[in-house]
């Protein structure tokens, strides 16, 4: 065997289950390439005495037979969830230091089924931005860029917010990632970087002791190599929790079962409304492939509309934003978290605001608060919560004629640090055909279809019915094997 | 409609985020861009439209009224900036 880096998580799972090596050994090849891969900036904290502590833990279990469906896989968590006595930052000096004294649901039982913890990665400061250049400990570089990124003519970004999870993966620096989507913010950075990421419909994963941004949108998920992986590490993030009021009590299945059943006689429907103006013609390119291929492996395909599009990002950026100014007031210093001193509580309050939050957090909670505020109210949050109706009963319509959807991740391949950044409205542009599927509360997910004229990987997204997380990854499965996306970046562990 | 300075001042305030004099004039400009183009939801028809507050179609469920929880106060106070006695400590409220 070349390198136990090139394994999946389901080759990994196999080779620990068949002896061919140790999850020490495996721990320890992935610790090596977190430290190769630190020019990326994909980790804020590295934790590998914890990682090999639990290692040690996964190999007693696979010598006495009691291995977990997990055990000793490498993981990365992004550090928007909240690790027992690990830094828990989201990627925000308003919480530098902070060491939660609990676990998050989703990170519990990844840990209960014998999960490693690598480290916390990288991402936009409160999970707000779509390129992972609002950090507050440093852009991520996709290993895309080249292969000396730190050191490329165009350092990319890999998208966001989850971009230290979508580059660690791809560069082969965790064997998979957790990710959390509120606007994209899964895949979006899964199809920059060439990678599997499957945002579950709401309520499918506990928000439970993940950093709260918009908590009527935000959702957990897998970012992997693949769509097996995918499968295997949603049945352990998904489930049922009492902590978290708007978790659904439904049976999780063994979507293992969903990838080997093919395709054949499901409906695909095709939303004339995702062709935007000046989306380049490589990716309406893609698309088309992408229909082919499901065509070719027996889906049907369905003309649909989803007249309500065009005014997705515009009502996001009212319900997300309100939700934020009221899920970030608790950053006031008092509780955790950097204080700023002040004649009086106010003042600590506004100095601690000020220098804690970054540029688009500040941005996000003063739209919100304006949005939420005596006279706006109506005209701004209640427009922006009726028009979600409008865009979820799309969904509701369309599903009557299809079973899933197929559309492109992105309106674009990665673009440069830089790029983009004159305008705030531009940059939300890219989350165009992520958001209208978390207002609607769908479970969709990103793969990695082909490789766009400058080499950069391009996503194609399924969106699914609710909880039919089993028919996206079933339609994933046979769009990956047509498509036999194979490429890796120029840089990697 | 217009954003000026002063509204952005009052918002600022109502957040809690001491902003400078520059940066209140930045984002009054940056706030009057993204207002304009929010404003396109006002072609939408949402007569008889009612408002998504869920994406989840279930009611809050309910538990018995009592303690289930607690007992931790260290854990708590564990990342204050400032405790005492079991306390977090703030500016003087109350002259």
């Amino acid at each position: 065997m070349s390198s136990l880096l090139e394994l999946t998580l389901a080759q990994a799972l196999d080779g620990l289950k068949t002896k061919k090596f140790t999850a020490t050994e495996l721990t320890n090849d992935y610790i090596k390439a977190t430290e190769k891969c630190r020019g990326l900036n994909a980790y804020i904290v590295e934790t590998p005495e914890l990682a090999l502590k639990q290692a040690k833990e996964s190999d007693a279990r696979y010598a006495n037979g009691t291995a977990r469906p997990l055990d000793g896989m490498p993981l990365g968590i992004k550090d928007l969830f909240c690790t027992d006595n690990v830094q828990t930052t989201a990627g925000s000096n308003i919480l530098r230091g902070f060491k939660p004294q609990y676990e998050s649901t989703v990170t519990s039982q990844l840990f209960r089924d014998g999960a490693v913890m690598l480290g916390k990665l990288n991402l936009d400061e409160f999970a707000m931005g779509s390129a992972n250049i609002t950090s507050a400990y440093g852009n991520v570089i996709n290993p895309w860029s080249g292969a000396d990124p730190v050191n490329a003519a165009r350092k990319l970004v890999p998208g966001g917010s989850s971009g230290g999870s979508a580059a660690a993966v791809s560069a082969r620096c965790a064997i998979a990632a957790t990710g959390t989507d509120t606007g994209g913010s899964i895949r979006q950075p899964a199809a920059f970087s060439g990678i599997t990421g499957i945002k579950p419909t709401y309520g499918r994963c506990s928000r439970w002791g993940i950093v709260a941004y918009a908590s009527s949108l935000d959702q957990a998920g897998p970012m992997t190599r693949d769509v097996r992986d995918a499968a295997i590490m949603l049945r352990s993030m998904a489930g049922y929790d009492a902590k978290d009021s708007t978790s659904v009590n439904r049976p999780v299945p063994n979507y293992l079962d969903a990838i080997e059943g093919g395709i054949a006689g499901l409906r695909i429907g095709i939303p004339k409304e995702y062709r935007v103006d000046g989306m380049p013609a490589e990716i309406e390119t893609l698309w088309q492939q992408g229909i082919k291929m499901l065509q070719d492996a027996g889906a049907e395909i369905v003309d649909i509309s989803l007249p309500h599009t065009k005014y997705a990002l515009a009502t996001y950026y009212i319900v997300a934003t309100a939700e934020c100014s009221s899920n970030l007031a608790r950053y006031d210093g008092v509780r955790f978290g950097e204080r700023e001193i002040g004649k009086n509580l106010n003042e600590m309050y506004e100095n601690t605001r000020a220098k804690g939050f970054g540029a688009e957090v500040r941005r996000r909670i003063m739209l919100g608060t304006y949005v939420l505020s005596a006279g706006y109210y109506d005209a701004y949050y209640l427009k922006g919560q009726k028009v979600r109706n409008c865009i979820a009963r799309d969904f509701g319509q369309a599903f009557k004629q299809c079973d899933a959807i197929l559309t492109p991740t992105a309106p674009s391949d990665a673009f440069a640090i830089g790029e983009k950044q004159d305008d705030p409205v531009k940059m939300w542009l890219n989350d165009v055909f992520t958001v209208p599927v978390n207002l609607a509360g769908l479970p969709a997910m990103s793969l990695p279809v082909g490789l766009s004229a400058n080499k950069l990987p391009l996503g194609l997204q399924i969106i699914g019915r609710p909880f039919d997380e089993s028919t996206v990854l079933g339609i994933g499965a046979a769009l990956e094997a047509a498509a036999g996306f194979k490429h890796v970046p120029p840089f990697h562990a | 409609m217009t954003i000026d300075k002063n509204t952005v001042a009052r918002i600022a305030n109502l957040a809690r985020i001491r902003l400078t004099e520059e940066e209140q004039n930045t984002m009054a400009k940056e706030f009057q861009g993204i207002l304009s183009w929010v404003d396109q939801l006002q072609e939408v028809n949402t007569d008889n439209i009612p408002p998504l507050t869920s994406v989840v179609e279930i009611t809050l469920p309910l538990r018995e009224d009592k303690v289930t929880d607690g007992g931790y106060a260290d854990d708590i106070l564990a990342n204050a900036p400032k405790q005492a006695a079991g306390f977090f400590v703030v500016p003087k409220v109350v002259e």
